[in-house]
């Protein structure tokens, strides 16, 4: 959800900044870009992407050790 | 399903797909911008979500045929993860529909044929729902699985390429195709396709196991 709101707000910022107008007449975030800021978000959205999968492991784990657990039982 | 090879290949691709994502340059277009960059999100949600659902039919034809029930509970998961990454899907393109197109949902027939789909797989949980003995469960919910899958295929690929749309791909528009995707797009686009292929599998056999221990396999 961050990332979908990030991508948003980044096609926001582009709006705001259509007076620097770039060779080709299409604006991007090219403030967002020279000031260094792009990493920033790709920082935070990263954060969060790792901390979801650190979350997935652990689940697998889990999963993973009752199933031993299981197979023990039977065994 | 406990192997990690895949499940580390799906994280390094989407990570990839994420980092490169913002800051790999992209195609300047008029109208898309930056957004064009959420082609690297918003269409490996649908790819994800059709994966997910034909091999969620295909456990539902082995169903049919074996009656063993973790082939049932195989069908069903991959219907409920699937609906997830549907539901990502739309949220994305109404986002991305909102700036683009200047409305979240302009009544275009690619976007009602997905909502009827996306009506049909939950109609699918519903019916599972109702149905209180495992068997006749599986069972009718496996035969309207079999009905859901090529319905959904027609509502989202044929029927909105027969008409006028604003969707890339339908209605006479070019698909993000050499027109727009070049060389250095396809490069973030189709690893992160993968990548999320991979994630919704990884998703899908871990609540597919949980279910099996549940049952006290």
């Amino acid at each position: 959800m961050k990332k979908l709101i990030l991508l948003f707000l980044l096609g926001l910022t582009t709006f705001f900044h259509s007076f620097a107008q770039s060779s080709n007449d299409v604006e991007m975030a090219d403030v967002l870009r020279s000031s260094g800021k792009i990493y920033v978000v790709v920082a935070v959205v990263f954060v969060i992407f790792l901390g979801f999968i650190i979350y997935l492991f652990t689940i697998d784990r889990k999963i993973s050790r009752m199933e031993n657990k299981e197979k023990n039982k039977t065994d | 399903m406990k192997s990690y090879w895949w499940k580390i290949l799906a994280v390094v691709l989407v990570g990839y797909s994420v980092i490169g994502g913002f800051l790999i340059p992209v195609p300047k277009l008029p109208i898309l911008h930056e957004t064009i960059r959420n082609t690297y999100f918003h269409i490996p949600m649908w790819f994800a979500m059709i994966l997910l659902y034909f091999i969620s039919v295909v456990y539902s034809i082995k169903y049919l045929s074996s009656n063993q029930e973790k082939h049932d509970l195989m069908a069903v998961e991959c219907v409920n993860v699937g609906i997830v990454f549907c539901a990502f899907g739309l949220a994305t393109g109404m986002l991305w529909a909102n700036v683009t197109w200047g409305d979240p949902w302009p009544n275009d027939p690619k976007l009602n044929s997905s909502a009827i789909a996306t009506l049909m797989y939950l109609a699918y949980l519903v019916l599972r729902n109702a149905v209180d003995e495992e068997q006749k469960r599986a069972k009718i919910s496996a035969i309207y699985n079999i009905f859901a899958f090529p319905v959904m295929v027609v509502l989202l690929f044929i029927l909105p390429r027969l008409t006028d749309s604003l969707h890339p791909g339908n209605g006479g528009n070019p698909a993000f195709s050499n027109l727009d995707m070049d060389g250095t797009m396809r490069a973030v686009f189709y690893p992160a396709v993968l990548g999320w292929m991979l994630m919704g599998i990884w998703i899908m056999s871990l609540r597919f196991r949980y279910r099996l221990l549940e049952r006290g396999e």
